[in-house]
């Protein structure tokens, strides 16, 4: 980075210090910031995309859909994350790559499985062993936020489900009475005034989803938590920037950063229920119609 | 001369092609030096960096290296997620099973212990190792307390700070920390494993013949040797 780090060696104090944050792995472990950052905004509207089909499904008056919902949610509730993220991606990964074995190579002869092993031809592998690493690492943080997204959506579907039940009977009833089909009324009554039921549920989601993310690293996503262990572990001289054990200082900063986003969290959800509640027949709602008036 | 071109760009077109097939994933840990770890440039270091590239340029391969867990490392090799792991694994029976090895590229070495206290009990303490390592399930059968760490740093961290009595692992990953920190050797080295070999899913004979072949020419040439001596100093055992 700067023009007086090429002998580390040499380097003492400040000037040690500012090389030694700026070398090639730190810069990696800044980027993964990004990464986590990203992996959230994708996984959370994709979450609850998952979430609002499955409360959907859970409500179905067609029998075979809400026992999909059901299941769907039950289920994935009650599977340990870390046992769910070792499973997923590996029987998403080997389900794409058996579909891809069978559509490119039809006259394969030998077995797919082999003893432990997973065997495809190699023009069916996903991505190709061909491509370049970055390839290798969208896919599998494609997979991850799959994965996420799986996970959280069955908990979003609670939320969502016992939400939609929430919305007082008495407005459902209000727009039969004018006429509305099902489908008008729970597009244009239910569905805009669950939101504010599903908030402290949802945030409660967002929140642990935030402090998810090391499962990344089972997937060899490498995020900040595996970053700031591979960082601040004791490195001897065969590093250029020997040091003794600095976990405690890289957690610190991950501390930080974790305590800033929760604030910023708190800050913007606070904001929406107020925006949401308003007009609402609820506490919060009638407070501020009487704060109006 | 249309049809000679027309010959050449074809050939041309299938080279490529089998060069596009031939990229082999070199999967490794990338935190046990001096074996692999990730140096200062965010690369993948160490004896087995230079190594594999070695056997690489020999076998006349492209490859690729790869970062993973030491835990899922295994899983996610016979998925094809890469194609051979050279991380430090010495051969064993129970991997064998699972997995096929090379012959081996470093050679059988003692395990051993390091402590801050020279008086550390090795048969009744809390020794702290590796998940998933020779050295784990040998202390397993000791009677002392296995304490188990997903990282190699982490064992010798555990040591530093008092959680554990004791480390136990390959005595050349211990040798510096015990070098340059105060941890000292403790009681006599073990003699684990059947040396280091690269580990290949079992249905890929091919590959593991080349690596073999490789290796062979490594060390009748004794560049081997050279390269073990650089990475782990005079002491170590050659071929």
């Amino acid at each position: 980075m700067f023009s007086y780090c090429s002998d580390p060696s040499s380097l003492e104090g400040f000037s040690w210090l500012a090389c030694y944050l700026t070398n090639g792995k730190h810069m990696a472990f800044y980027g993964s910031f990004g990464v986590v950052m990203v992996l959230l905004l994708i996984t959370a509207p994709a979450a609850l995309a998952f979430g609002f089909g499955g409360a959907i499904a859970a409500r179905s008056a067609f029998l075979p859909l809400r026992w999909f919902g059901k299941a769907y949610t039950s289920m994935v509730r009650g599977i340990p994350d870390i046992a769910f993220f070792l499973f997923v991606p590996f029987a998403l990964d080997q389900g794409i790559e058996w579909l891809r074995h069978k559509a490119k190579c039809p006259d394969w002869e030998e077995p797919i499985r082999q003893g432990s092993d997973f065997v495809v031809c190699s023009v069916a592998k996903m991505p190709l062993s061909s491509s370049p690493q970055w390839v290798h690492e969208t896919y599998g943080f494609f997979l991850a936020v799959l994965a996420f997204a799986i996970v959280f959506g069955a908990f979003a579907a609670n939320v969502l489900f016992g939400a939609m039940k929430a919305v007082p009977r008495a407005q459902m009833e209000t727009a039969e009475a004018y006429g509305m089909t099902d489908r008008q009324a729970f597009w244009r009554i239910l569905v805009p005034q669950m939101w504010v039921y599903a908030l402290p549920g949802l945030s409660n989601l967002w929140m642990i989803l935030i402090k998810a993310t090391p499962l990344l690293f089972l997937l060899g996503v490498e995020d900040i938590v595996y970053w700031a262990r591979e960082l601040g572990g004791a490195k001897t001289s065969i590093f250029a920037y020997p040091h003794p054990d600095w976990r405690l200082y890289y957690f610190l900063g991950l501390l930080v950063f974790y305590l800033g986003l929760t604030k910023l969290s708190e800050m913007v959800l606070s904001r929406l229920t107020y925006r949401l509640s308003h007009g609402q027949a609820t506490m919060a709602g009638d407070a501020q119609r009487k704060a109006a008036a | 001369m249309k049809k000679l071109m027309l010959g050449t760009a074809l050939l041309a077109m299938t080279a490529s092609f089998a060069s596009a097939q031939d990229v082999v994933r070199m999967g490794t840990e990338g935190a046990y030096p001096p074996y692999n770890f990730i140096n200062d440039n965010g690369e993948v270091d160490g004896f087995e960096r230079e190594l594999g590239d070695e056997l690489c340029a020999r076998a006349e391969l492209t490859c690729e290296w790869v970062t993973n867990e030491w835990d899922s490392i295994i899983p996610n090799l016979v998925s094809g997620n890469y194609d051979t792991i050279i991380a430090g694994m010495s051969i064993t029976a129970e991997r064998d099973e699972v997995i096929d090895f090379t012959q081996d590229y470093y050679p059988p070495t003692e395990s051993s212990y390091a402590a801050i206290d020279t008086g550390a009990d090795l048969k009744g303490g809390v020794i702290a190792a590796q998940t998933g390592t020779i050295q784990a399930g040998y202390v397993a059968e000791t009677g002392a307390t296995l304490l188990e760490f997903a990282t190699p740093d982490e064992t010798v961290a555990a040591v530093k700070n008092g959680e554990a009595d004791a480390v136990f692992a390959d005595k050349d990953f211990l040798a510096p920390i015990v070098a340059e920190s105060d941890l000292e050797w403790v009681g006599e080295g073990v003699p684990l494993g059947g040396g280091i070999g690269l580990g290949l899913r079992e249905s890929d004979a091919e590959l593991k013949t080349k690596f073999d072949a490789a290796i062979t020419s490594m060390k009748e040439d004794g560049t081997l040797n050279t390269m073990l001596q650089k990475w782990f100093g005079e002491e170590i055992g050659t071929y």
